[in-house]
């Protein structure tokens, strides 16, 4: 590759450290204020509550770390009258319904945008990106005020004649914070598709109708294949935060009946004696989401390399 | 205009008997998205001119929770005021710290290689995937009970969105570099620039389009944070606006709510607006040499 090349020419150019020192202040940075915080909190779930003020009493020293708050944790994950245990499966329910009806609705609009927009293009995609720079607490307020006994939504469909009385969207309905989730994160799903989509070569198309393939058939057998690199990543990078996700169930479903991990990590750490267990239950968070961060690290970098080569 | 209108009608009896025309569906699907992304927004905005208390019953046109409104309008309340001056100095001071950390990480790990080299750059997208939740709960603990002396406040809240935000400008600059080569660089040298002249005269010019697109992406997502800055701020004095709206929204939000959501709104779509605008006036000006990142 030419770049091998003019990096060894390179070397004779600058200084060894004279690139490295660039890069040295957010190397730091990251060192001091992304990596070292995860070690915290490893001190924090293995430590434990100190005698009278029950506040959390970080281990610093792995040699003392004690398994007892992170065992207590597990033991409330796995077991089916454990504390988080309706928590988690409720995420996972959430997370994986909202994560498909994303893809259903990300999919036909990223593939509208890379194929089908025309000269109105430019404007779609503006108006795409608009969510990305309006605040989502904004959007969920106007959600709260959309869907009240007597607001837009309810109206609307009592005027269709699908509903005859009002619908209660707002009493802590799960149906409500999964499209709320799917609301939320749906632009995520479709950057990543409409990327993979809009890379995909107008020959390989042609080929598919020279050889006498139905638009369909072009659809199932060259497009959607194509695009299996961007469905995974989307999927990835739309599930992730959602993982994360409690302000929208404390703005649109707020009852005992829908919470979900990130409210049992949240509210524990309002309580000092608690916050050992926050630390744990993150821990078990970043566990189970490692392999798909990873997954799309290797992806995009993969990706990445592709471009560079194609270039 | 008549003719226009045939020639469409003709175009689309084309496109009713040919299989390859668009399909119609898909732009009612196209269409539909957009109202359902964006009737939110439109919502929020007109009631925040709404005469009456409400955010649901619209009475008629007023400015009464931007100026008139003696109490609770956002002229006239000083909590919502200090949570606008509060989000607009963090937003700043993050871009101000963020992107010339992340342009000079680019443009070291544009030329350094070996290990350590990839392992920061794997840490660097490492911070850019985590969940926003575990990023805050980890910063939130780092600062609770190591770094004591910064503490939870403004300070916390900084350096959480310059961690939150860090990555943008750098996968936003390594893209522009990737694309532009290493030809201009090598002129430079062979010409007899330093490379400390090299950067200043050739490099940094070409990347300014980059630069300012990522601060502007920067300044945008620092704007809008909630999770991050809920984690980490202290208390009424260090709140932003996303938290004055969640807290609001969560007990009874008056259209001022929305008001200052407009603002917001108003800023952010300023501040892109002029990126958008400067980015296209730099292009130009470095002609075709300086493609647009594929």
């Amino acid at each position: 590759m030419s770049s091998g090349a003019s990096s060894a020419r390179g070397r004779s150019w600058y200084p060894r450290w004279y690139w490295p020192s660039f890069a040295a202040p957010a190397t730091l940075f990251l060192l001091l204020f992304f990596v070292y915080p995860f070690y915290v909190v490893l001190c924090v779930a293995f430590g434990g509550v100190t005698e009278i003020l029950r506040e959390p009493a970080p281990a610093w020293n792995p040699a003392s770390w004690n398994p007892g708050i992170l065992g207590f944790t597990l033991s409330n994950i796995t077991h089916t009258d454990g504390l988080y245990h309706t928590a988690f499966l409720r995420t996972f329910a959430y997370v994986g319904l909202a994560t498909l009806a994303c893809l259903l609705i990300g999919y036909p609009f990223a593939y509208f945008l890379a194929r089908h927009a025309g000269r109105w293009r430019g404007l779609f995609v503006a108006l795409f990106f608009a969510p990305f720079w309006i605040s989502y607490m904004l959007r969920m307020l106007a959600w709260i005020s959309l869907l009240q006994d007597d607001g837009l939504v309810n109206t609307t469909l009592q005027r269709v004649g699908i509903l005859q009385t009002p619908y209660p969207w707002l009493a802590g309905k799960p149906i409500t914070l999964i499209i709320g989730l799917t609301y939320g994160y749906v632009p995520y799903m479709v950057l990543p598709l409409f990327a993979t989509l809009d890379r995909i070569h107008p020959s390989l198309l042609e080929a598919g109708r020279d050889l006498g393939a139905s638009p369909g058939r072009t659809f199932w057998r060259v497009t959607f294949p194509e695009s299996r690199q961007g469905i995974l990543a989307g999927l990835v990078i739309c599930a992730l935060p959602m993982f994360g996700d409690y302000f929208t169930q404390q703005l649109l479903a707020n009852t005992k009946g829908t919470r979900m991990i990130g409210n049992a990590v949240v509210d524990s750490l309002t309580i000092p004696i608690f916050v050992p267990r926050g630390a744990a239950l993150i821990l078990v968070l970043l566990v189970l989401l490692i392999g798909p961060i990873i997954y799309y690290l290797w992806s995009t970098q993969r990706a990445a390399a592709q471009v560079g080569v194609a270039a | 205009m008549s003719a226009l209108v045939a020639s469409r009608r003709r175009t689309l009896r084309d496109r009713l008997g040919n299989p390859w025309a668009r399909p119609r569906f898909l732009w009612v699907i196209a269409i539909v998205y957009v109202v359902w992304i964006l009737v939110p927004v439109v919502d929020a905005v007109v009631f925040s001119f709404n005469e009456g208390r409400s955010i649901t019953q619209w009475q008629s046109f007023s400015m009464r929770w931007y100026t008139g409104d003696p109490d609770a309008s956002v002229l006239h309340d000083a909590a919502l005021q200090h949570a606008v001056l509060q989000t607009l100095k963090l937003s700043l001071l993050t871009a101000l710290v963020a992107v010339p950390l992340g342009v000079l990480f680019a443009i070291g790990l544009h030329r350094w290689r070996g290990a350590t080299a990839k392992t920061a750059n794997f840490v660097m997208l490492f911070s850019f995937v985590t969940p926003e939740l575990i990023l805050a709960v980890a910063l939130f603990l780092l600062f609770v009970h190591a770094f004591e002396v910064i503490g939870l406040g403004t300070g916390a809240e900084l350096i959480g969105l310059v961690v939150l935000s860090l990555a943008y400008p750098v996968v936003i600059v390594r893209a522009r570099l990737l694309s532009l080569g290493p030809s201009y660089e090598e002129a430079a040298n062979d010409l007899g620039a330093s490379p400390l002249e090299t950067l200043r005269r050739v490099t940094l010019p070409m990347l300014a389009p980059s630069v300012f697109a990522s601060a502007a992406i920067v300044f945008a997502l620092a704007l809008d944070d909630f999770v991050i800055v809920n984690q980490l701020s202290r208390d009424a004095s260090t709140q932003t606006v996303s938290i004055a709206i969640y807290g609001a929204a969560r007990t009874a939000p008056t259209p001022a709510i929305n008001a200052i959501g407009t603002l917001m709104l108003a800023t952010s779509t300023v501040v892109i607006g002029a990126a958008v605008i400067a980015y296209r006036r730099l292009e130009r000006a470095r002609g075709p040499a300086a493609a647009p990142v594929p």
